[in-house]
């Protein structure tokens, strides 16, 4: 190895293909998340020409504060199906958090922030119960998540109706740290006579942390080995049954996040809210470059893929279509979204 | 694969608790507020019917909470069994109906929001002896139906109310948003708005997501912003009233807020001036007279409203009624 004496004997140097080095270009395209901000890039400068009001700083703050709902979410789903594991219960259990915040703290007349920690270990252990129920039984985690699914959305309905008579949780904000934490979940502030909510920052935030621990730390490999092939990951040492419940668990954390944003927002919560919201992250992440089967993806093309849904969504109203359309304007542009992304894809791969 | 932390478990717990105990707080929550003391007017001594009431309610709409309280109350009251189920999606509640017709119920409470999927359900359960009364939804179909009485309002007509008295308001620009894309009640409404309005004024209309409060927020935000000449918001539902307040302010839009149903919050907002007024159906009254009417047949051979459509609304609760109605609707009555 050291020596290179017998430099004559080898063959002229045509270095290996797998370290090759390319482009910079080409490995840039090479990301998973350069399909969707071409995607997302387009679709801007789409409705930025179209649609007047699109311009002004205050609908662009509208539009990522849309997003960032999304956004929040779409990161630790982004983790798991990378981690390969469905979670269709995340929209429905924002919801849930938001309820047993408001409810328990409204029923015990409790200062609002025992109602968040107590929200907050709700949240955790159903993550913990659906990543534990997926490592335990082998069943796939898209069903176990369905079923997870509808029995989050009836103790919904079925406990608000029993405690409070009611469908919607009571208005707690006159309630002790309402205030505070009103504060901290649902604010906002104001740049340059752009109100930006606080939302959009703590979602930039998670996706950088989300990255970081994808890019440079030993979980993130993990995560990626354990959605490649969980069994090889296991032979080769990861802590596969850790990793799934972890990544469940994040779920729930943003859930809690997201549910406590939505409780401190609106003061009560109706019960049967979240329902398709799961729908929304899964399209976020996918449309960002993560890969059904698991094993590829990245937090960031998860951003923009909530970018371009919540654009998209606030584009069409902004340039006034007819509102018989929205949904059809709606598909079409995801399916255009798509296509260049995976037209660009295809580009880069074939450009290796 | 779990380390055992049980001491660490033990006095996180401790701390939870201590926490708890310290946090109670002063102000609001459950201690401070009134126990509504239910309505009741008695307990009839007639023999024990069951009633079944099917609603087209999507799942925690508050609307539908109102009108279940008002059939709990005539069922408490009438020595009732009352069962209730519902399903927002026509075919599924036929199926419910059929339920009922199968358990032989002594009589059927039902919503009609889709007369071809629930008729030929409802005229099976008259065809086997069931009373059937309807309400809230089928104002046009019940009497084709088999139904012997309907409760609720005509939609087309609270709309026309509604936007005549918008335009009496001077509103020039009025926005009608609807929660969910293609249910007729919804788009009677909208369009009974924009015949009211007449050439006093224009209505457009915007389909928001019901369920996503968030996006319901941001999409009426994003319509302000971008027609600056909407000087009036008229929403279909109490709870998209609610959010529909931020979105004025966010938008920094002028418009005047008016809503379709009412809920106890709702209320407290047209006392304090964010909201106009609010088109009311009665709901509590529906389901009253629903379950009370079935009861009345069946004891007494009564129909109320002799063949003819009883309506419970159109009615407008603003500034000048508001006081009234607020304490009935601290309890979940009105």
């Amino acid at each position: 190895m050291t020596s290179t004496a017998q430099a004559g004997l080898t063959p002229p140097p045509t270095r290996d293909e797998r370290i090759r080095r390319k482009s910079t270009l080409a490995r840039l395209f090479a990301r998973p998340e350069m399909g969707a901000l071409t995607g997302a890039i387009v679709i801007y400068l789409f409705f930025f020409i179209i649609a007047p009001s699109f311009r002004n700083g205050g609908s662009l703050s509208t539009v990522l504060y849309v997003s960032s709902t999304y956004g929040l979410l779409a990161t630790p789903i982004a983790l798991l199906m990378i981690g390969g594991e469905f979670d269709l219960s995340a929209g429905v259990a924002v919801t849930s958090s938001a309820l047993t915040a408001s409810l328990f703290c409204y029923e015990f007349t409790l200062n609002v922030w025992v109602g968040v920690a107590v929200a907050l270990v709700v949240s955790l252990a159903v993550g913990f119960l659906n990543g534990w129920i997926v490592v335990r039984t082998g069943i796939p985690s898209f069903l176990v998540t369905l079923g997870t699914f509808f029995m989050l959305q009836g103790l919904n309905l079925a406990l608000t109706q029993t405690i409070t008579n009611q469908v919607a949780s009571p208005d707690i904000s006159n309630i002790a740290g309402f205030g505070s934490a009103a504060k901290i979940f649902a604010s906002s502030f104001t740049i340059d006579g752009v109100n930006i909510r606080t939302t959009v920052i703590y979602w930039i935030v998670f996706v950088l942390l989300a990255t970081w621990i994808l890019l440079r730390t030993h979980i993130g490999n993990w995560i990626f080995s354990v959605g490649g092939s969980a069994p090889s990951a296991r032979a080769v040492g990861v802590p596969v049954t850790r990793m799934k419940i972890g990544l469940f668990m994040a779920v729930g954390l943003m859930a809690w996040f997201t549910g406590m944003h939505t409780l401190f927002e609106f003061n009560t919560i109706q019960s049967g809210q979240g329902v398709g919201l799961e729908f929304v992250y899964i399209i976020a992440a996918v449309v960002g470059g993560c890969l059904l089967t698991g094993g590829y993806g990245s937090a960031v093309g998860a951003a923009i893929g909530a970018f371009i849904f919540g654009m998209t969504n606030q584009g069409i109203v902004l340039a006034g279509w007819d509102p018989d359309w929205f949904t059809f304007f709606l598909g079409a542009l995801l399916l255009g979204a798509i296509l260049l992304n995976t037209f660009i894809r295809r580009r880069a791969e074939a450009a290796k | 694969m779990f380390r055992s932390r049980k001491p660490a478990v033990g006095a996180a717990l401790i701390a939870i608790l201590a926490l708890t105990l310290a946090a109670c707080s002063s102000t609001g929550g459950k201690k401070a507020s009134a126990q509504a003391s239910a309505v009741s007017a008695g307990h009839a001594n007639t023999p024990r019917y069951t009633f079944a009431m099917i609603t087209h309610a999507a799942p925690g709409d508050t609307f539908w909470d109102i009108i279940r309280h008002g059939a709990t109350a005539a069922a408490a009251k009438d020595n009732i069994t009352f069962k209730y189920s519902n399903n927002d999606d026509p075919t599924q509640q036929a199926t419910l109906i059929q339920d009922a017709i199968n358990a032989k119920v002594d009589g059927i409470a039902v919503t009609d929001p889709d007369p071809q999927a629930i008729c030929p359900t409802v005229k099976k359960a008259a065809a086997a002896g069931i009373p059937v009364v309807m309400f809230n939804a089928g104002v046009n179909n019940w009497q084709q139906c088999g139904a012997m009485e309907y409760f609720g309002q005509d939609e087309t007509v609270a709309g026309l109310a509604a936007g005549k008295r918008l335009a009496a308001a001077g509103a020039k620009q009025v926005l009608c948003v609807l929660q969910a894309q293609g249910q007729v009640q919804l788009e009677a409404r909208c369009a009974g708005v924009k015949q009211g309005l007449g050439s006093e004024g224009a209505m457009q209309k915007l389909y928001v997501n019901g369920t996503d409060s968030s996006a319901v927020q941001s999409t009426i935000t994003a319509k302000l912003t971008q027609d600056k000449s909407i000087d009036a918001v008229i929403t279909l539902g109490a709870p998209i009233a609610l959010i529909a307040i931020q979105s004025i302010s966010s938008a920094s839009s002028h418009a005047k807020l008016y809503t379709f149903d009412t809920n106890a919050e709702e209320i407290s907002k047209i006392k304090s001036g964010q909201v106009q007024w609010a088109v009311d159906q009665q709901p509590y009254l529906q389901g009253y007279e629903a379950i009370d009417s079935l009861w009345l047949y069946l004891t007494n051979g009564d129909a109320i409203g002799g063949g003819q459509t009883v309506l419970t609304g159109p009615a407008f609760i603003d500034s000048s009624n508001v006081t009234k109605v607020a304490k009935y609707a601290e309890r979940g009555t009105r």
